[in-house]
């Protein structure tokens, strides 16, 4: 599948331009809040009518301008998971989740019957329940359910997990991630969080002030995002299992790294999302700390926050892309500069099993 | 009871359920329309369905006399290519008291559809139905109890309908005279008092009972939904 998106859309005070086609699994369109993300996903959806511009999903034109057309929102075939999850409060979960059987083609889009999806999404206790009675987290696994059983070529996604609680957020991550690796429907997901893009995305699309900025692999443009939790993206696999000191030590490209036990087996592929702010970096080897993962790299770009406080320093550690994010003080102290060879002190990492 | 007494009430109950029943289809419409659509005249159209509301209803009457007496062009085509005659007939009762109760209806069930939350539809939408399969599946079922107590509303004031009615129907017994011409007529004549208070605490009665049903059935059909707001 292939997502052409080439559209503008002028509205009071704001401007979108964005230009991108996205590759299959799940393209992460991600920006601060005001970027213009959420409009962007609604024109792609049919909730909105851009000014200008082009969408084509597989080759099939849902959006074109200077053609005149417009394919109305139920007739694209684009499955949209809202923030507010949106689920009919006068049906039950049951009848939710087959709303769309009456005009629902299965051909050529997700697949799926009733129990496979309510078998994806765990949610088999929930079909004779009222919406109103279910949690957030459950509301939005049969919300997605619901878009999925429409057999959509395209699923968007926006913000599903913002109105969630960290603990609701674990709790319906893993779902996502059957869904991108399952269910075979690309997915266009909107986020504004860093550590939920680096986990779940294949490819990014960075939008800043209603402009696409970057887009492409999630490893290479993650770190030139400029988010409050900015970081670095490490893909690794599970090298073996410490159970004296319950670590799970993982390889990587910019090399081993220990990690509180992961639940993983021996060879099962890890994505470590490691926030810049985690990342300490050291001109000589550290000895005698407690911190430990030292990973040895070079500067690859070194970006001065806007108020002058702060830097983020691009690692470039054998070819993987670590941040860390310093004082101005330090870059000085230290003649931080491209091409110097440091060492990134980790002092945690946020692992997620991709 | 006097048997003429029953043959009015009778003839009030189903000269009411005809039009409330006849105008509801128009009345979602219409309401419909008003609540969610976007077209030219809107505002002239809002003022037509409101008319009958403010004008006094004997010219509400008169009007109708206009447009559908026998020997009008339109009471004449209805007459002779449908077979549907209107003037001096129970159905001319049904629809003075339709028009007359028309606007409540339509007001009441417009506002019911304006509460739906329009991104439920939205979210319809983005499943595959078609904008009327919205209506039928989430905007109407969401928008039920404002229909039902437009329905009650419509219902009410057609048993009450006394203006429009005896101008364009007058009052004939047995087939125009609906429990309000009955009472008027008693209230005319010697010895009647008897006869117009025994209708009066009927029409009383009729009135809470509708007005407890809609508030019964409304409450039934709302309390799945107040959790939700």
């Amino acid at each position: 599948m292939s997502l052409e998106v080439d559209v503008d859309h002028v509205r009071e005070h704001f401007r979108l331009t964005a230009r991108f086609s996205s590759a299959p699994g799940l393209t992460a369109l991600f920006g601060r809040s005001g970027s213009g993300k959420s409009t962007l996903v609604d024109i792609i959806g049919g909730l909105l009518r851009p000014t200008r511009g082009r969408i084509s999903v597989d080759g099939q034109v849902l959006v074109d301008t200077e053609r005149g057309m417009f394919v109305p929102k139920h007739r694209r075939r684009v499955g949209y998971v809202f923030q507010d999850s949106r689920l009919f409060p006068h049906l039950s979960v049951r009848n939710n989740l087959l709303y769309s059987r009456w005009f629902a083609r299965p051909d050529g889009g997700a697949a799926g019957d009733l129990a496979s999806v309510v078998k994806l999404l765990d949610i088999g206790a929930l079909l004779d329940r009222e919406p109103r009675s279910l949690s957030g987290g459950e509301k939005q696994r049969v919300a997605i359910g619901r878009a999925l059983l429409a057999h959509p070529r395209l699923l968007l996604m926006d913000e599903p997990l913002a109105s969630l609680d960290e603990a609701r957020r674990a709790e319906i991550l893993p779902y996502i991630e059957r869904l991108r690796d399952d269910a075979g429907v690309p997915i266009v997901y909107v986020s504004h969080s860093a550590a939920e893009v680096a986990r779940l995305a294949t490819t990014v699309v960075i939008l800043t002030d209603g402009k696409v900025t970057a887009v492409g692999p999630v490893l290479d443009i993650l770190p030139l995002a400029d988010a409050g939790d900015a970081g670095g993206v490490l893909d690794a696999t599970v090298a073996r299992h410490d159970e004296a000191f319950q670590l799970t030590v993982l390889a990587s490209a910019a090399g081993e790294l220990q990690v509180p036990r992961l639940a993983a087996p021996v060879g099962a592929p890890v994505r470590a999302y490691i926030r810049a702010r985690d990342v300490m970096i050291s001109l000589r080897p550290p000895e005698e700390i407690s911190a430990l993962n030292v990973l040895a790299g070079r500067i690859a770009s070194i970006t001065p926050s806007p108020n002058g406080a702060q830097a983020d320093v691009r690692l470039d550690c054998n070819g993987a892309t670590l941040m860390a994010r310093v004082t101005a003080k330090s870059v000085q102290r230290l003649a931080l500069a491209p091409g110097r060879p440091v060492f990134a002190v980790i002092k945690s990492v946020s692992f997620e099993r991709s | 009871m006097t048997a003429e007494e029953w043959t009015a009430v009778r003839l009030s109950l189903l000269v009411a359920t005809t039009a409330t029943a006849a105008s509801l289809p128009l009345g979602i419409a219409v309401a419909w329309l008003l609540a969610r659509g976007r077209f030219w005249g809107k505002s002239l159209v809002d003022t037509l369905v409101h008319l009958p509301l403010i004008m006094p209803p004997v010219v509400t009457g008169y009007l109708l006399l206009l447009t559908f007496g026998r020997r009008t062009p339109v009471g004449a085509f209805l007459a002779d290519e449908l077979g549907i005659i209107f003037s001096f007939r129970w159905t001319g009762a049904a629809l003075a008291c339709a028009v007359m109760g028309f606007p409540l209806l339509v007001r009441a069930i417009r506002l019911s559809i304006e509460a739906v939350d329009g991104r439920l539809e939205a979210a319809a939408g983005t499943l595959g139905a078609n904008p009327l399969w919205v209506f039928a599946t989430v905007t109407l079922p969401l928008s039920l109890p404002g229909v039902i107590a437009g329905a009650i509303l419509c219902f009410a004031k057609a048993m009450g309908e006394f203006g429009a009615t005896i101008t364009f129907v007058s009052n004939i017994p047995g087939e125009t005279q609906t429990l309000p011409s009955l009472i008027y007529t008693l209230t005319q004549v010697p010895g009647g008092d008897a006869g117009a208070l025994r209708l009066t605490l009927i029409s009383i009665a009729l009135s809470m009972l509708a007005l407890l049903g809609s508030e019964l059935l409304a409450r039934r059909i709302g309390a799945r939904r107040i959790a939700v707001a």
